[in-house]
């Protein structure tokens, strides 16, 4: 990836910062923390890696995302809207009634939306049964929170995937650290989180989730292999806007008019 | 014909209709119990042993028919209604997708394993889900047909199944039609509304009543959802009192279904007979049957009670 594309990249996951952030703000509730730490990996997958085509959305043999974080939607549905799947106007919409955007991802209501999700641990599970009907046709991947990781359904998944050599898989871990109630470490200890994956049998690498070059290279290399993927991504929560890094209290809560200036400035700064 | 269990019939139907049409099977180290290995066995590439991991099952099927290929996932009616009650809700029937379960060991006859087992909830629990249907084939041959019907269907379809070896209600040139109830036997004095293996107890219970002089309508509601309310409006405008026999609680079961399709249109006479808010335990399927008060001379004796009362 050389400079100039990173570059764009990057505009990119500005601009995905600051819908999801309008989206929340004009919905007056969302989870601002947990979309703007994954706004580099929704960008990178839908301008880099997945095989979709906008103008269909249902083309069988499309690259699968499953949000299982759904709470993560509105960077989700910037990253749809900015590659054409609908209008950019439409994320104004975001949670209104009689709008398409739900606060959780709905496949039904969604152009682009692979998996209806929001109930925490259940989208791995779908991502497997994806990857397992692909029979290598098509990529899956699966964006799940670190928190998530604590619902035992993903770790029945975990062990489906090995069972089946799911090399079609690719599961990006947000690791920003911070879930609802607090940090993740003093939640439930998530321990070596790559190393739990790789003792399930899944091939397992960690790196900067903010960092095009990095998730580039990591999802390369994880192509190469004859397993399942896990690529934990180190990230920021809230990260671009200095009152929500690290804090769970914008995990659910959607700022007011003055901190959304505020946001939209230090975004725009990009401090 | 010998007696041959829902479950039974569901497997090996399992296996005809994967002759002509693309599906997947899914179980939870379950095969052999809810006859799902004969597609296992006859269609390996399209079985998915998922372990002991009923949550992951429902939503490795929901996956899988997301992408326009229907699956069956089974396992007992416990472990899917119940366990897996939310993964059902959120991840198959929200989207809608072609997801059966095929739910063996319903009710308190699945004997000797006892309470834990025996699951007297998932009626309830499965009709409340928006868009799901649920259906309780009485014997063998109506479990084969709705086994396909299910598959038909092309959304969320939960088919209740049966332990126990039961005799056939139908015969042969039987055609099942979704949400039709079927009059087995008219009647002039009461009406009869059963499910699943109740059906066979009501008609050997219609015998008995008429031997007291009561004639009984039996009438067998496959279909719980979307229930037939025309069938039943019908025969609470012509009989005195109406029942509902099921293997399964009395509170959001059967009988409360038809109850609702009552209170809206014809208010009437309803006795459900059922499981009274309590759990099961160990002892045989037929014992517990007896136990339980759903056994043909248990449910004539109430019917007769009732419309002595």
């Amino acid at each position: 990836m050389v400079k100039e594309e990173i570059r764009e990249l990057e505009e990119k996951a500005r601009k995905n910062r600051l819908l999801s952030l309008e989206g929340i703000y004009n919905a007056r509730s969302g989870h601002p923390g947990g979309s703007l730490s994954i706004a580099e990996m929704v960008t990178y997958l839908y301008f880099c890696e997945m095989r979709v085509d906008p103008e269909h959305p249902d083309m069988p043999g499309r690259d699968r995302l499953v949000l299982s974080k759904g709470h993560g939607a509105p960077a989700l549905y910037a990253a749809l809207a900015m590659r054409g799947f609908f209008p950019e106007s439409e994320l104004k919409n975001l949670r209104k009634l009689g709008g398409i955007l739900q606060g959780h991802p709905d496949m039904k209501k969604t152009p682009g939306i692979d998996m209806s999700t929001g109930s925490l641990g259940q989208g791995l599970s779908a991502a497997c049964g994806m990857a397992l009907a692909a029979h290598g046709a098509y990529n899956v991947f699966c964006i799940v929170g670190d928190g998530e990781l604590q619902e035992g359904q993903i770790w029945e998944a975990v062990m489906l995937a090995n069972h089946y050599r799911l090399s079609n898989l690719y599961v990006l871990v947000d690791y920003n650290k911070v879930q609802l109630s607090g940090k993740v470490d003093d939640i439930s200890l998530p321990g070596d989180i790559e190393e739990k994956f790789r003792v399930f049998g899944w091939y397992a690498d960690t790196i900067d989730g903010h960092d095009f070059a990095s998730i580039e290279s990591a999802v390369n290399a994880a192509k190469g292999q004859d397993k399942p993927a896990a690529i934990i991504c180190n990230t920021v929560k809230g990260k671009g806007v200095s009152y929500m890094e690290g804090n769970y209290k914008w995990h659910g809560n959607a700022p007011g008019d003055e901190l959304y200036e505020k946001a939209v400035l230090e975004i725009n700064q990009g401090v | 014909m010998a007696d041959i269990a829902t479950r039974e019939a569901y497997g090996r139907a399992l296996v005809d209709l994967g002759r002509e049409y693309d599906f997947y099977v899914l179980s939870a180290d379950l095969a052999d119990s809810v006859k799902v290995d004969y597609f296992r066995n006859a269609y390996p590439e399209r079985y998915v042993e998922c372990g002991i991991a009923e949550e992951n099952m429902i939503g490795v099927a929901a996956g899988i028919a997301s992408t326009g290929t229907p699956a069956f996932a089974s396992s007992y009616a416990m472990f899917t209604a119940g366990r897996a009650y939310e993964q059902i809700r959120n991840s198959v029937a929200y989207p809608n997708l072609p997801v059966i379960i095929g739910a063996s060991h319903a009710g308190v006859s699945v004997g000797e394993d006892g309470a834990t087992h025996q699951c007297c909830e998932d009626i309830a629990l499965m009709r409340v889900i928006p868009g799901m249907t649920v259906f309780s084939p009485c014997d063998a041959i109506e479990a084969t047909q709705v086994t396909k019907a299910a598959l038909l269907a092309g959304s969320p379809v939960y088919i209740r199944l049966s332990r126990p070896a039961s005799p056939a209600v139908n015969t042969d040139s039987y055609v099942f039609e979704p949400g039709k109830g079927v009059v087995l036997c008219d009647g002039d004095d009461v009406a009869i509304f059963a499910t699943g293996l109740m059906v066979w107890q009501a008609l050997e219970a219609r015998r008995l009543l008429a031997e007291r002089g009561i004639s009984a309508a039996v009438i067998n509601i496959h279909t719980i959802k979307p229930i037939d309310s025309a069938l039943i409006e019908r025969y609470a405008a012509r009989v005195k009192q109406l029942f509902t026999v099921e293997e399964h609680s009395v509170i959001g079961g059967l009988g409360s279904a038809v109850c609702e399709v009552l209170c809206a249109t014809h208010p009437a006479r309803l006795t459900m007979i059922g499981i009274n808010d309590r759990f099961g335990l160990s002892g045989t399927s037929s014992g517990l049957l007896s136990y339980f008060g759903l056994t043909a001379s248990s449910i004539a004796d109430k019917i007769s009670a009732s419309l002595e009362s």
